[in-house]
């Protein structure tokens, strides 16, 4: 598939990296020459110097036929901008945004972006799944941002370990889909299964669910 | 009327206080307080240092009461962005956002901002003085 990456710092260098080996055709945009001439000593001539935003540069290195655009610059709004250009001058399928200011996300998604990534909220939930006090972290969220698939480690003392996962009050806007036992790894979640403590739960929930599964399964 | 301008340059500062002038409820916006020296020295409206792509900076603007809101800042990609906010998020009755890039300018026109192209004009207007 051909893919265009709009920004070539740090994320763009090595995500058109690690696109490359998976053998897709894959063009940086990158507005700073110096920026230009590495990404072109490491990675070969997949660069060209230009902005992102712009229709003529979109035009020619021909986005009418890419598969996907990935705008990851510093910057939000750029983001947006090239995100919107690719698809209303050019009709890319998908378009995906990096954004920095999480409260971005839903004005995207309103404007047409297909996907957000937001690094802030990434950083955040990495930092939160290693503090004791946030049992519930969100893993993903999927299409139209009303599901998410979340992650939550039982606390040690909590009310629900020894307990069967039939017996607890899930909420009807959320499915748990797997288990995941520090010992036996990885099993399909039944009525019959005991909790244990620092067992993991992978559910999809609703965002109306969460606080009641958090509820559900920590006892908290 | 009432109106919240983001950007207080040479056009956003001459507009803000035009419109203050004319007896406008007039906010502008501005990530720079030194930019307030454009403002007119009679200029009675609000001055507020924030960035406009803020949406809590734009509720303290007054964006939900606003009649108007006008992206004048430097960066075509900043007046874009800061203009959908305000039209999808705050439901501004009008919107109005500069745009250098002629292209881009179109575009947004078509997805429902009212848009000003200061290339497009300020060409036009150059090549009818020197035609005669």
């Amino acid at each position: 598939m051909y893919i265009i990456v709009v920004g070539g710092g740090e994320v763009g260098y090595y995500l058109a990296k690690t696109l490359l080996n998976d053998e897709h055709e894959v063009l940086i945009i990158e507005k700073d020459a110096r920026e230009c001439e590495i990404i072109a000593e490491q990675l070969g001539s997949v660069v060209t110097r230009g902005d992102g935003c712009e229709v003529a540069t979109l035009d020619d290195v021909g986005t009418g036929r890419a598969g996907v655009l990935i705008a990851v610059t510093g910057d939000d709004e750029d983001n947006l901008v090239s995100c919107q250009v690719a698809k209303h001058k050019f009709n890319v399928p998908r378009t995906i945004a990096r954004i920095k200011d999480p409260r971005n996300e839903t004005l995207f998604r309103k404007l047409g972006v297909d996907v957000t990534i937001s690094s802030t909220n990434l950083i955040l939930a990495h930092i939160k799944r290693e503090l004791p006090s946030h049992p519930l972290i969100p893993l993903l969220t999927l299409k139209g941002g009303s599901l998410e698939v979340v992650d939550v480690k039982i606390p040690p003392d909590s009310s629900v370990v020894g307990r069967r996962l039939g017996d607890l009050a899930i909420p009807a806007g959320s499915v748990i889909c797997l288990i995941i036992d520090k010992k036996t790894g990885a099993q399909i979640p039944m009525a019959d299964t005991v909790l244990g403590a620092e067992d993991e739960i992978v559910a999809v929930t609703s965002l109306e669910s969460e606080a009641a599964l958090r509820a559900a399964l920590t006892g908290i | 009327m009432k109106v919240v301008i983001m950007g207080c340059g040479r056009v956003g500062g001459r507009l803000a206080s035009l419109l203050d002038a004319e007896g406008h409820k007039v906010t502008i916006l501005d990530v720079e307080p030194y930019s307030f020296r454009w403002l007119s020295a009679t200029f009675k409206g609000t001055a507020m240092v924030g960035n406009g792509l803020d949406e809590d900076m734009l509720r303290k603007a007054g964006i939900e009461e606003a009649d108007i809101f006008i992206s004048t800042t430097q960066g075509d990609n900043r007046n874009v962005m800061a203009a959908q906010i305000a039209k999808h998020i705050f439901n501004v009755p009008r919107v109005v956002s500069r745009i250098y890039d002629p292209i881009r300018e179109e575009m947004y026109h078509s997805l429902g901002i009212e848009t000003i192209s200061p290339t497009k004009v300020g060409t036009q207007l150059l090549k009818e003085l020197i035609e005669g």
